[in-house]
């Protein structure tokens, strides 16, 4: 292990590097995409049973399948990997955005409209602002499943440190297997760390304060 | 000032909520609806600052026709207070209190000295405009939510039944304090509940509706010497008739002379005032008569070691009521409260006079052999 760690430090570093900029570029697009729809869906009930009902669907495709029905279309590397993996990300964050916006206590909404906000003023005054904690926990989620499953990218082609574990399980190497998912592991809890911290920054004061 | 003609309104199903409502309110009226749930209050309330549309009928307020006007404009001028209060939880207090400001896009020293003037108000302190709802009681939320109704200046204000949910003392307070801000800032306010005490103790003039429906709109006094049919005396109830009777005595008529020591004097000097006027309780003011406090003898005991200052000593929480009021309401508030008195102060604040737990005696024997009289 310490070997392999020692023998590889350079490799290490750029697959790392690789993982993670695969996985937060699928994961920003996700948030882009999946936050302003789910705001959009939390207005429109019938609507959002469709969508959500389209995007579980989506989500229960194996991986695996995603990333080779991309080959046809957009060949192999890191593009097709991007977008697969984007794919992923969307239900957890749309389904969370939604949930949040539509728990927040339709008195304040009420409240809001009654002193004159708009509908965009009350999504962002109030709906938003409350939801927060929600919205941080779907997107949480989706930052973890997506850096396990950005190690699959490496099948396409898209590098990363799946290519530790592929090479291993190839040549029957267990410590570049070991090595690779220990790894992945550890880019997974570190980043779910982070998010925790900005969770905590994002969400209105007023809002963590107990009596 | 705000003129309602053939108000209807009919929800999905074709039930009336509100049918051919007709009402004119002046400007600075303190006007409750009144009626049982569901008797269409609300729907009413909501229909003038168009929360809810009318099916048919007008509202005018200064001559000018509500549905023309935009309704975001519209609600920035009317000030809004609910039941569930209502307070945004993730904005501080003064965030709060200057919400419509904000929406009106005031700057902030405006807005920061608008807060800070109002708080005063409530009598809450001043570093509570950093402090978030959670962190006050009930109470104090709806006195805070009474301030973000007021806060843009709005001339009128519409309350739903905003004290329903608070204890009885809390709700007491908060009734005097909205009656005391209305009348002191000139406000028009709209207030919907179905406690008739509240009504009657808050209003210039009563709107009893029924079934959707107005059934008599008249002053508090007009509608307990002469209800308009059964449903209204019904409503009022037999014993609110009977009560009215001995109510014209005012506190003026009743109240003794406190006992009070000015804020400059020391602690010794009260405790030999006490002795010689043989009483527990020194009513504190300042050089021009003015009420600050009180001091009881509690209250010396406990800080004579530590400070010879009254100033330091005293409660400044006193109950008072201004001259005038009918004696009914106070010897109330002395019951609802359980006090032991009630100051009078004038309207410079000047300790005029004293309400105590005996005039209550002198009230019920009044009230009972006043009757047993007029039955012989
Ligand atoms: N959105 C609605 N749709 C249908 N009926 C309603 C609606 N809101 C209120 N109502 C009915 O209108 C009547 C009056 O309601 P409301 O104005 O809330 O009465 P109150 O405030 O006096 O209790 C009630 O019978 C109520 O059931
Ligand atoms: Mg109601």
């Amino acid at each position: 292990m310490i070997e392999f760690l020692t023998e590889n430090s350079g490799a290490i570093i750029q697959k790392t590097f690789e993982h993670f900029y695969i996985s937060i570029i699928a994961l920003l697009l996700g948030i882009i995409v999946a936050v302003p729809l789910g705001i959009i869906l939390s207005k429109t009930e019938k609507v959002a049973k469709v969508v959500l009902g389209i995007t579980s669907i989506l989500q229960t495709l194996p991986s695996l399948a995603i990333l080779a029905m991309m080959i046809p279309f957009i060949g192999v590397g890191k593009v097709p990997a991007i977008i697969a993996l984007f794919i992923y990300t969307l239900l957890p964050i749309l389904n969370n955005t939604y949930i949040g916006m539509r728990s927040v206590n339709k008195d304040l909404v009420a409240a809001g409209i009654s002193m004159g906000m708009t509908t965009i003023q009350t999504i962002r005054l109030v709906e938003l602002p409350i939801a927060i904690p929600v919205i941080m926990a779907g997107i949480r989620l989706s930052a973890v499943y997506v850096i396990s499953w950005a190690t699959l990218a490496s099948y396409i082609g898209a590098g990363g440190l799946g290519d530790f574990i592929f090479n291993g399980l190839n040549l029957y190497q267990p410590d570049f297997i070991i090595g690779g998912a220990v790894l992945v592991t550890l880019l997974a809890l570190i980043s779910d760390f982070i998010l925790s911290k900005v969770e905590k920054w994002a969400t209105p004061k007023g809002l963590r304060i107990v009596r | 000032m705000l003129k309602i003609e053939h108000l209807t309104k009919k929800y999905r199903g074709g039930k009336k909520a509100v049918n051919d409502l007709n009402l004119e309110i002046k400007e600075g009226e303190f006007i409750a609806f009144i009626g049982t749930s569901g008797s269409g209050k609300t729907t009413a309330l909501r229909m003038i600052n168009r929360m809810i549309e009318p099916s048919s009928g007008t509202i005018t307020l200064n001559g000018k026709d509500l549905s023309k006007m935009n309704p975001v404009t519209l609600r920035r001028s009317i000030g809004y207070v609910i039941q569930q209060i209502g307070l945004m939880p993730h904005m501080t207090i003064r965030e709060n209190i200057t919400l419509v400001p904000k929406l009106l896009k005031w700057s902030k020293d405006k807005k920061d000295e608008t807060a800070e003037k109002l708080i005063g108000l409530v009598n809450l302190p001043e570093n509570y405009l950093d402090l978030y709802p959670v962190q006050l009681s009930g109470g104090q939320q709806q006195r805070i939510g009474v301030l973000r109704a007021l806060a843009a200046n709005q001339d009128i204000i519409l309350m739903d039944e905003p004290f329903g949910a608070l204890d009885p003392i809390t709700r007491d307070t908060l009734q005097d304090l909205m009656k005391d801000l209305q009348q002191r800032l000139g406000k028009t306010v709209i207030f919907v509940t179905h406690d008739m005490d509240e009504a009657i103790k808050l209003a210039d003039r009563i709107c009893i509706m029924h079934n959707g429906e107005m059934v008599q709109f008249d002053t508090p006094d007009e509608i307990l010497t002469h209800p308009a049919n059964d449903f209204v005396k019904e409503f009022i109830g037999s014993h609110r008739l009977i009560q009215e009777k001995p109510s014209a005595k005012i506190v003026d008529d009743v109240m003794i002379k406190p006992v009070s020591i000015t804020l400059e004097k020391s602690l010794d000097e009260a405790i030999k005032l006490m002795v010689s006027k043989r009483v527990d309780t020194l009513f504190v003011t300042d050089g021009h008569g003015r009420l600050l406090g009180y001091l009881n003898v509690e209250m010396i005991t406990s800080a004579r070691h530590t400070t010879q200052s009254i100033a330091d000593t005293m409660n400044r929480e006193v109950e008072f009521v201004k001259t005038g009021t009918k004696l009914q309401d106070s010897v109330r508030r002395i019951l609802i409260r359980n006090l032991k008195n009630i100051t009078v102060i004038d309207e410079e604040k000047r300790l005029i006079g004293l309400i105590t737990r005996a005039n209550i005696v002198d009230m019920v024997y009044d009230t009972i052999w006043g009757e047993e009289n007029t039955e012989q």
